[in-house]
């Protein structure tokens, strides 16, 4: 039985749990007395049973999907020899893989050999159980549920309560995930980090100024050959942000102020959505246009003046990254400056000023904190950009502030050190969470400055 | 001058006064042209960055625009058994195993019966593309009776054929320069002479997976991939974000705990979109053991990144249906929860719906958190369940994008504008459903 | 408003502004300053204001006064055409300043607006100190040569305005900061500082209490001496207490303008007299 058919009698189970419990106090609501008559509507008690029947099934149904796979490879791996037991985790978790490429189909019998074709059956076998039990558990637990509910059924029973505090549970507990994600982007981060620091010093990670993780192949060389200083992959990503931040901030805040001050209203309900569908583009497209397009044309361009560019430039990355941001930035600062009030405008206009004298000398000022907010969140967002700089950014991580060079960045080198097999508690991999950490410390950082900033802003003119 | 007191003479006045327009009057023609310049500044701010869209959507548009055909050649294909390696009534497993590259080869010769060389030959057999055995292997097993005739069959050509048919080659160049060699050209232009050449729409760009040879890779498997990867995310996403929203919106006590909820979901939208894919990696592949590379886990991930962004927009919906409503409905009778059912939730739907479809879009458009779960892989099957390995587009354009043929750089430029197309489809949607049902209450 | 009630309803704003009947009083005077002449306003396809004839003398305080929407403010905010900031409005007739016309086609609106200052309902200083709100006009114009001279100006002005004494020691804090009076005093001093010859005030008291309110009419009344000044205003006591000529708009006509001792003893209109006596408005 697949899990969406089981789904689907859970689905029925709990359909008939709605109708035996509404059904129930129908009955009752004929009663001529009114101290005899149901608390709630019917339909409550329906959806109380209904609740009842739904709810432990699911939970059991989610908590074993989320713990199957973990104790079953538990279970296969106490069953292989000792001597492939006793291989280092990275093996042992390539061998569990094939195991189960095996027994799901994805890898042919034939070319594996004898331990890991039993290993396969027994684990196939396994997974046949364990989807046996989940089923009979699940529906048991439904059933138990029902009768439970519908037991429970009596005329005093404030049913109504009773559900609106379960949907009341709900929502707070669909609004507490929220914090449930930043607890667990922290402690993901945070725990590979700091297994990560115990085999490279922090200093080290800090302060060094070479960066060629790749040296590191064997686990047992572990990070005495490999260099992590990262210092060089910082000063790329400062780098390409500030080329990217000199293009999206002056086309950006100019784009603002016309569309806001200038533009007729047709005009503006013309360019606002071409200027979204600028935003709404996939960075990964941008990301080819960079590779394909612009880098090229800055190697032409440099040829043609004399200088030499290299063909995976910071500056063609910047600038197409520069390109995106620009709709980001015109339109958090379009929304601050039309929140100017009206009245600061007419002040200056009154007293003879052009329009530009205005908006220079009055709405800008005004409007500063609310900027600069928005440009912080978009440095923020060049910080943490990726698929732009991984395919027209460079792997080596060159120490320069020369933008015709290559230079790498953080999420260039998270994605490199991630992608590709390899074992997980090598400090190769511990160091793209290291790195993870970092960028999540800062862009938290510099999105709360913002995020502060700009409510204050608001709240000035509100 | 205009520090003159207050008592000051008529005459005294007027020259003040006068003086004044005249100093105004001497400059203002410079700030007219400041103001004409500064003005100017912004349209060109607005025009270069949407040349720079246009710039975009044309390059990749004359770029992508010839993956959408293909060219075919007609080929006498004679089905002998010795050559395709059969015996007398075979059944359907050995004809999957057979011969057909041989089939085809061997006909190839036998049209151009003057190609001696080996190097020739190599050459000659690099004309018809390597999924051209798989045709064959189709049509054959759809009719084994024509083993030992021969079948005029139209056969999808090599990537270099294709590039030059379709005028990318610059024949200009020196020979030794260019892949696609002066033989080849005159063989095909031998074949387009006897009308055995012909270019067709491209199919099997939309019905097949992905592939190593330009030709006979196809996005159907991605765009499975992403299907499924978007519903597992709109399932999770939008029930939980509207629970949150209607929470956060319309029962959330002013505390501690709310804040720290909406400073939590504030800064979420604004975190990296790869910060996720760690934690996708780290705590649904490391500690969960859910597989790697599936849709499961990549709907996941988008969910946890799009939530906050459907949150925010969700709450702006509720937050613009006037209380009266709510002290109506109240004012009934109802329960809180009643009202917010019966009554708010239906007027901000159209809100909340647009700002689903925004969420959406950019979880479609998402590639970094997916390449940290292992959606990078080579994947050629087309996925059918949430746990099959899959790629997604916007992956399959990264992959793509970082392979040297020069048919996949077409093949690329045709995905993103598959890609484009449903995002501006959802845009589009989405745009509809606001201007639709914008009230002003 | 009763006119409204006694009117059929099917009625257009036009037919009513036509029984109306011609303005009632003397609309020119000897010296005038500023004039309008046929003055129509269109808000689109709207129409707000209705052939209207006005002159504002030198050195007098003309105040304009009507029930809200009447497009008193309209027409004020014609006198240095603020109005072309809003991109539907359109303004014919002819309005003069010293016998120019102000929307001809030399006439820019910029030395316009330096000759003809503006101070509005709601004091609106700049987010800047004190001391740069009021140089912020002199600055614009390059009125001043020196910085002694700039100082100089930003010192008279804000004496001129009666806030000096006030604000003289907190000159670099911000003018967002003072009270709605003292904001409203200074922005009057920042118009001051342009030495315009017309301040048009737009209801400049009806945020402030009547301390303020006080304060700035007195202020009203010195300012006269040296400037041309038109006022709207809600409150009938204010213009009788500033104002030498009083003039009455209803639905954007000028039904009667004259002296203000006469307008508010002895009004010759029948909507007036209901104005006045507080029949509607």
């Amino acid at each position: 039985m697949t899990i969406s058919l089981l789904l689907l009698l859970i689905f029925i189970l709990t359909a008939t749990g709605y109708v035996i419990g509404r059904a129930r106090v129908a009955k009752m609501r004929n009663q001529v007395d009114r101290s005899e008559r149901p608390h709630s509507l019917p339909r409550y008690y329906g959806y109380m049973v209904a609740i009842y029947t739904a709810l432990p099934a699911l939970v059991v149904i989610i908590l074993w999907i989320f713990f199957e796979s973990t104790v079953l490879t538990g279970l296969v791996s106490k069953q292989l020899p000792a001597d492939t037991q006793a291989l280092p985790q990275g093996q042992l978790n390539l061998i569990l893989n094939d195991i189960k490429n095996i027994a799901v189909g994805n890898m042919s019998q034939s070319t594996a050999d004898p331990v890991r074709t039993a290993a396969a059956d027994h684990f196939s076998r396994l997974l046949d159980n364990s989807q046996w039990a989940r089923n009979i558990l699940a529906i048991l637990v439904a059933l138990l549920g029902m009768f439970f509910g519908y037991r429970s059924i009596h005329k005093d029973q404030r049913a109504r309560v009773f559900v609106e505090r379960a949907i009341m549970i709900f929502l707070i507990a669909c609004s507490s995930l929220a914090i449930l994600t930043t607890v667990g982007i922290v402690f993901s981060v945070l725990f590979e980090s700091l297994r990560f620091f115990d085999k490279v010093p922090f200093s080290e990670f800090a302060f060094g100024l070479h960066w060629s993780p790749q040296t590191a192949i064997r686990t047992d060389q572990v990070g005495s050959s490999g260099s992590f200083g990262a210092v060089p992959i910082f000063a790329g990503t400062l780098l390409i942000s500030a080329i990217a931040m000199l293009v999206a901030v002056p086309f950006g805040l100019m784009s603002a102020i016309y569309l806001a001050e200038y533009a007729s209203p047709t005009a503006r309900a013309w360019i606002k959505p071409l200027l979204e569908i600028l935003a709404g583009i996939p960075t990964v497209v941008y990301g080819f246009f960079a590779a394909l397009t612009m880098a090229p044309l800055m190697r032409n361009v440099g040829e043609a003046i004399g200088l030499t560019v290299a063909s995976e430039s910071a500056l063609a990355a910047g600038l197409v990254m520069g390109i995106m941001i620009i709709p980001f930035v015109s339109s958090l600062s379009d929304d601050v400056i039309t929140a100017v009030p009206q009245a600061m405008r007419d002040g200056s206009l009154g007293l003879g000023a052009t329009k530009s004298e205005t908006i220079k000398n009055v709405v800008i000022p005004a409007a500063l904190p609310g900027i600069v907010g928005g440009v912080l969140l978009a440095v923020s967002r060049a910080i943490g950009e990726t698929m732009i700089v991984v395919m027209a950014a460079g792997l080596a991580a060159n120490l320069t502030i020369n933008p015709l060079e290559a230079v790498t960045t953080v999420t260039v080198q998270i994605v490199t050190l991630l992608t590709g097999d390899q074992a997980f508690d090598s400090p190769k991999t511990l160091a793209a969470f290291a790195l993870g950490l970092l960028l999540f410390i800062t862009t938290l950082i510099l999105n709360i400055i913002a995020l502060r900033t700009v409510r204050k802003y608001r709240e000035q003119y509100e | 001058m205009s520090n003159s007191e207050p008592t000051g003479s008529a005459t005294e006045r007027s020259t003040a006064m006068r003086n004044t327009s005249e100093i105004v009057k001497a400059s203002v023609k410079k700030r007219y042209a400041r103001e004409t310049r500064f003005r100017l500044f912004g349209l060109i701010a607005i025009l270069a960055s949407l040349s720079f869209l246009a710039m975009l959507i044309i390059t990749i548009s004359i770029k992508g625009y010839p993956a959408f055909t293909q060219t075919f050649m007609q080929l006498e294909v004679i089905l002998d058994a010795d050559t395709l390696g059969l015996d007398e009534n075979p059944d359907v497993s050995q004809l999957l195993k057979a011969n057909y590259s041989g089939a085809i080869k061997k006909s190839l010769l036998q049209t151009f019966p003057d190609v001696k060389k080996r190097k020739d030959k190599k050459a000659l057999y690099k004309l018809i593309s390597k999924g051209g055995q798989y045709d064959l292997q189709k049509k054959v097993i759809a009719a084994p009776e024509l083993i030992g005739q021969t079948m005029t069959v139209w056969l999808p050509v090599g990537d270099d054929v294709n590039s030059y048919m379709k005028g990318i080659v610059d024949v200009n160049l020196p020979e030794k320069k260019r892949r696609f060699k002066d033989n080849q050209i005159g063989w095909i232009e031998s074949l387009k002479s006897d009308n055995r050449i012909s270019q067709r729409f491209n199919r099997t760009f939309f019905e097949r997976g992905d592939s190593r040879e330009p030709e006979m890779a196809g996005i159907k498997g991605a765009l499975f991939g992403t299907m499924l990867t978007l519903v597992v995310t709109l399932v999770l996403s939008f029930p939980i974000a509207v629970a949150a929203a209607v929470y956060l919106e319309e029962f959330a006590p002013r505390n501690r705990w709310t804040d720290l909820i909406e400073v939590n979901i504030n800064n979420l939208a604004a975190v990296p979109s790869i910060v996720f894919g760690l934690l996708g990696l780290a705590v649904f592949i490391n500690f969960f053991h859910l597989p790697r590379s599936a849709p499961l886990v990549g709907g996941l991930v988008l969910s946890l990144m799009t939530l906050p962004t459907i949150i925010i927009s969700s709450r702006a919906a509720l937050k613009s249906v006037p209380p009266s409503i709510r002290d109506a409905a109240l004012g009934l009778g109802a329960s809180k929860l009643q009202v917010v059912i019966h009554h708010v939730l239906p007027l901000a739907m159209p809100g909340i719906l647009t700002g689903t479809i925004i969420g959406m879009a950019q979880a479609l458009g998402e590639t970094a958190p997916l390449l940290m779960i292992g959606m990078v892989a080579f994947i050629v099957d087309v996925p059918t369940a949430v746990t099959d390995p899959a790629t997604v587009l916007p992956v399959q354009i990264f992959q793509w994008a970082d392979l040297p043929e020069k048919g996949f750089v077409e093949k690329t430029s045709a995905a993103i504008m598959v890609l484009l197309a449903f995002l501006i489809l959802m845009n589009a949607v989405a745009v509809y459903l606001r201007r639709k049902f914008e009230r002003k209450w | 408003m009763n006119l409204d009630q006694e009117q059929p309803q099917e009625q257009t704003i036009e037919e009513i502004v036509a029984s109306l009947g011609d303005t009632v009083g003397e609309a020119r005077v000897d010296n005038p300053k500023m004039t309008c002449t046929g003055v129509d306003v269109f808000y689109a396809d709207k129409q707000a204001i209705f052939g209207v004839d006005l002159d504002i003398g030198a050195n007098e305080v003309l105040s304009m006064i009507g029930p809200s929407g009447c497009g008193k403010s309209t027409l004020l905010r014609c006198l240095n055409r603020m109005n072309d900031t809003i991109p539907i409005c359109k303004v014919t007739g002819q309005l003069t300043l010293d016998g120019e016309d102000i929307y001809g086609k030399q006439t820019d609106p910029v030395l316009l607006r330096a000759r003809v200052g503006m101070v509005f309902q709601k004091p609106n200083p700049f987010p800047k100190s004190i001391y740069e709100n009021v140089a912020y006009g002199p600055r614009l114009h390059g009125l001043s040569r020196n910085k002694a001279d700039l100082d100089d100006i930003v010192v008279t002005s804000l004496r001129k305005a009666g806030i000096y004494n006030e604000v003289k020691d907190r000159l670099d804090q911000p003018g967002t900061g003072l009270s709605g009076g003292q904001q409203q005093r200074l922005c009057i001093a920042r118009t001051i500082a342009c030495s315009p010859e017309v301040i048009l005030m737009d209801e400049p008291c009806s945020a402030l209490d009547p301390i303020a309110t006080a304060k700035i009419e007195e202020l009203i009344d010195e300012l006269r001496e040296n400037y041309s000044i038109a006022i709207v205003t809600h409150s009938m006591q204010q213009a009788a207490r500033v104002s030498q000529r009083t003039a009455y708009f209803h639905l954007g006509k000028l039904v009667e303008v004259g002296d203000t001792d006469t307008i508010f003893t002895n009004p010759r209109h029948e909507l007036t007299e209901n104005y006045i006596t507080g029949r509607f408005g």
